[in-house]
C-alpha cells in the first residue's frame, strides 16, 4: 500500500516512516510543508496520506487545508490527519463532504504502532477513523437529558462510541469481549432509538452516526 | 425626546413601523413630561433639604464662633454668648458627624439626576468623581447602594481623609451648585407648565374662574402640555451644564482608570504565570519523572524478567500519553491553538461545539483583531459560556460576533434563570477586568427568571 507522509518535525517523520515500513507499507513520499504535499498528492495519487495539521510555511492548519483541497480535486482520496490537539471544528470540516475515507487522530495514538497502522489501513479501505477524544466530546454534547442519546443504555453508549470511532462490528466485539451477534443487536437498537436508517455498509454507518451526533 | 429618524414615506412595513414607533415615543414623552418634571422637582426639594443640612451647620458653626470670639475679645461671656457658644458647638458637631454623610448623599442625588436625565431625556451627563481613598482593607466588588456608600466608609478611613477627599473634589462643589440652581430653576422650568395645566383645567371645569373662561382655560392647558417637554429638556440641559465634568476632571478620571486597569492587568498576568508554573510542576513534569523511573526499572528487568519489563514499558507509554494530555490542556488554557490558527470567530465556534449544551454562533468578522484582544475576548466568551451552563441552568445559548463602529461586539444570550450579578462571585467581575484592560465594557441585562443577555464591547481595529 502506497503512502504519502506530511510532517515537518524530523524525528516524528522519521519515526513514522520506520513504523509504516515495518508494518509493510510503501512510503511513496515524505514531505514537510503544505505546498509540496498538494503537489505530491496530485502527482502520485497514493492509497492513503498521513498528514500533520500544522505544517510550514504558516504553521497553522496548512496540512488540513491541503488535505481538504486534495479531496476536492480527487474525491474520496483517503487522508488520515494527525494533530497535537483535536478540535471538533476540524473533524466537522473533514466529514463535511460525506465521502468517508477520512481520519482524524491525536498524535498520541501513534505511540501504539499496531493500532495506528490499523487505523491507516481502515482509512485506506474507505472507512472513517475518529479519535476517541473527539467522540467523547461529541457524546458529552449530546448527553443532555432531552437528547435521544441519553435514552441509550450504558452498553449501547459504549457501542455507539466505538462505532463513531469508525470500528467494525467485529472490532467492537473483540474490544468489548462479546460476540459479534450481541454487537449487531446493540447497533440495531441504537439505530432504532436514534431514528437512523440502518446500514450494512460499515462506512456509511459511521458517517451516519457522526452526522447525527454532529448536528444540533 | 429623540424619536428615530423616520425614512421617507414608503408602503413597506419596516418604515411604517419605525414611524409608528417614533410617533409612539413622541407621544410618550409628551405625556410623561409632567410626572417626570414633578419627579425632578421632588429631587430639587430634597436637594434643598440636603443643602440646608450640609451648609447649615457650617454657617451655624462659623457664625457662632465669630460671635464667641467677638464677645471674648470685646466684653466677656454673657447670656447671649452661651447661645452663641451652643450654636458653635452644635455646628461643629454636625460638621464632624453629619457633613461627610450629607455630602455623600448629595453625590448620590446628583448621580440619580444624571441617570434620570439619561434615561428619560437621552441626555448623557458624565460623572467624574475622584476615587475614594483606600484604607488597608477596602470593600471589594459590592454594588453601590446608598447604605453601602455611607456605611462602608465609616470606621474604615479617618474623618480627615474623608472630608479632604470630598472637599477637594471639584465635582462635590459642582453638585452643591447644582442643588442651589435646581431650587431656583425648578419652579420656573418644571412647575410653571404644570401650574398652567392645572390652572387651565380648573378654569375649564369651573366656568368663569377669576375672569378666565373656558376657551382661555383650554388654551392654557394646551400651552402647558406643549411646553412641558421642552421645559423639561431645558432643565435637563441646565443640569448637564452644571453637573458635567470639566476637561481636566475627565482627563484625571481617565488617568486613574488607566492606572487601575494596568495594575489589574499586571496582577492577572503574574497570577497566570504562577498558575502555569504550578501546573507544569505538578502535572507534566511529575509524570515525566515517574516515566523516567519506570523506564529505568524496565531497563533493569529486561534480561531477568522480560514480561515484567514489557508491562513497565507499556506503563511508561501510557504515562507519556497522560503527560501529553496535560500539556495540551495547559496550552489550551493559555492560548488555544485554534485561536492562533483560525482566529476568534472559528475559536468561538469551537468553544460552542465543546460546550455541554446547545450553543449557536452567529455573525462574523471581516478580519482579525489584535492578538491580545482576541485572546481576551476568547477567554471572556469561554468564561461567560461556562457561567451560562453552570449558574443559569440554561438549555441553550446564542453567541453573536460582529465588528461595527470601530468596536468588537460580542453578545451572549441564554434562556436560563437570570439574576446574574457581578457582585456575586460568578466570575463576571473577572471578565470585566479582563476586557477593561483594552477599554472594553460589559453590559449585563439579567432580570430574575428572564433571559440573560451579556454584551461585551471592545474598541479595536481589524487587520
Amino acid at each position: 500500500m502506497r503512502i504519502v507522509i506530511a510532517e515537518d518535525q524530523f524525528l516524528l517523520r522519521d519515526g513514522l516512516i520506520r513504523l509504516l515500513e515495518a508494518y509493510g507499507f510503501e512510503v511513496a513520499a515524505a514531505v514537510d510543508n503544505g505546498d509540496d504535499l498538494l503537489t505530491e498528492l496530485r502527482a502520485s495519487r497514493p492509497d492513503v496520506a498521513v498528514v500533520d495539521v500544522r505544517l510550514p510555511p504558516t504553521f497553522t492548519d496548512e496540512g488540513l487545508r491541503a488535505a481538504l483541497q486534495a479531496r476536492r480535486e480527487l474525491p474520496g482520496l483517503p487522508v488520515l490527519v494527525l494533530s497535537q490537539y483535536v478540535e471538533q471544528l476540524y473533524a466537522r470540516e473533514l466529514l463535511a463532504d460525506g465521502a468517508g475515507a477520512v481520519g482524524y487522530l491525536l498524535k498520541d495514538r501513534v505511540l501504539d504502532g499496531g493500532q495506528f497502522t490499523d487505523a491507516v489501513k481502515r482509512v485506506a479501505d474507505g472507512g472513517t477513523v475518529m479519535d476517541p477524544e473527539v467522540i467523547a466530546r461529541l457524546l458529552a454534547r449530546n448527553a443532555g437529558t432531552r437528547s435521544p442519546v441519553a435514552r441509550l443504555s450504558p452498553r449501547e453508549r459504549e457501542v455507539l462510541e466505538l462505532m463513531a470511532e469508525g470500528r467494525s462490528n467485529a472490532a467492537i466485539a473483540q474490544r468489548l469481549v462479546v460476540t459479534e451477534r450481541a454487537i449487531a443487536k446493540h447497533t440495531a437498537a441504537i439505530f432504532t432509538k436514534l431514528d437512523l436508517q440502518p446500514s450494512d455498509d460499515d462506512n456509511r454507518r459511521v458517517l451516519a452516526v457522526l452526522a447525527y451526533l454532529g448536528q444540533q | 425626546m429623540n424619536g428615530p429618524v423616520a425614512p421617507a414615506a414608503s408602503p413597506d412595513s419596516p418604515a411604517r413601523s419605525a414611524r409608528r414607533r417614533g410617533a409612539r415615543e413622541a407621544l410618550g414623552s409628551v405625556l410623561l413630561a409632567p410626572p417626570r418634571a414633578l419627579a425632578f422637582f421632588g429631587l430639587s426639594l430634597a436637594g434643598l433639604v440636603l443643602l440646608v443640612v450640609a451648609i447649615g451647620p457650617v454657617v451655624l458653626a462659623v457664625s457662632g464662633l465669630w460671635h464667641v470670639i467677638q464677645d471674648i475679645s470685646g466684653q466677656g461671656l454673657g447670656g447671649q454668648d452661651g447661645q452663641d457658644l451652643l450654636n458653635a458647638l452644635v455646628g461643629l458637631a454636625c460638621c464632624r458627624f453629619v457633613l461627610p454623610t450629607a455630602l455623600i448623599v448629595v453625590r448620590w442625588l446628583a448621580s440619580l439626576t444624571r441617570r434620570l436625565a439619561g434615561r428619560w431625556c437621552a441626555v448623557a451627563i458624565r460623572e467624574a468623581y475622584a476615587p475614594e481613598p483606600v484604607s488597608a482593607a477596602t470593600a471589594r466588588g459590592s454594588s453601590e447602594g446608598l447604605l453601602d456608600l455611607i456605611l462602608r466608609g465609616h470606621g474604615r478611613i479617618t474623618y480627615r481623609q474623608r472630608i479632604t477627599w470630598l472637599l477637594n473634589d471639584r465635582a462635590t462643589w459642582k453638585d452643591l451648585l447644582w442643588l442651589a440652581v435646581s431650587v431656583i430653576a425648578g419652579p420656573v422650568l418644571l412647575i410653571a407648565p404644570i401650574g398652567l395645566m392645572v390652572g387651565g383645567m380648573a378654569a375649564f371645569l369651573a366656568v368663569n374662574l377669576n375672569g378666565f373662561d373656558r376657551t382661555s382655560g383650554a388654551v392654557l392647558v394646551v400651552v402647558g402640555v406643549a411646553a412641558a417637554p421642552w421645559l423639561l429638556r431645558a432643565y435637563v440641559g441646565l443640569a448637564r451644564l452644571v453637573l458635567a465634568p470639566s476637561e481636566s476632571a475627565a482627563l484625571e478620571q481617565r488617568v486613574a482608570y488607566l492606572a487601575q486597569t494596568r495594575q489589574e492587568s499586571l496582577d492577572t498576568g503574574a497570577a497566570e504565570l504562577r498558575r502555569i508554573e504550578r501546573d507544569l510542576h505538578d502535572g507534566a513534569q511529575a509524570r515525566l519523572v515517574a516515566m523516567g523511573l519506570t523506564l529505568d526499572a524496565a531497563g533493569r528487568l529486561i534480561d531477568t524478567d522480560p514480561a515484567a519489563a514489557r508491562s513497565l514499558l507499556i506503563e511508561a507509554r501510557d504515562a507519556s500519553a497522560k503527560a501529553l494530555a496535560e500539556l495540551r490542556d495547559l496550552v489550551r488554557g493559555v492560548h488555544p491553538p485554534v485561536l492562533a490558527d483560525r482566529g476568534l470567530a472559528d475559536a468561538v465556534r469551537a468553544l460552542a461545539l465543546d460546550s455541554p449544551a446547545r450553543a449557536r454562533v452567529t455573525g462574523s468578522l471581516d478580519g482579525r483583531p489584535p492578538a491580545p484582544v482576541e485572546s481576551a475576548a476568547y477567554f471572556a466568551v469561554s468564561e461567560l459560556l461556562a457561567n451560562v451552563f453552570k449558574h443559569a441552568a440554561a438549555r441553550s445559548a446564542d453567541i453573536d460576533l460582529r465588528h461595527s463602529l470601530g468596536a468588537l461586539r460580542i453578545t451572549v444570550r441564554d434562556d436560563g434563570d437570570g439574576g446574574a450579578d457581578p457582585g456575586r462571585g460568578t466570575g463576571l467581575r473577572g471578565v470585566e477586568r479582563r476586557i477593561a484592560a483594552f477599554d472594553g465594557v460589559l453590559a449585563i441585562s439579567s432580570p430574575v427568571g428572564g433571559p440573560t443577555v451579556i454584551t461585551m464591547e471592545i474598541p479595536c481595529d481589524l487587520s
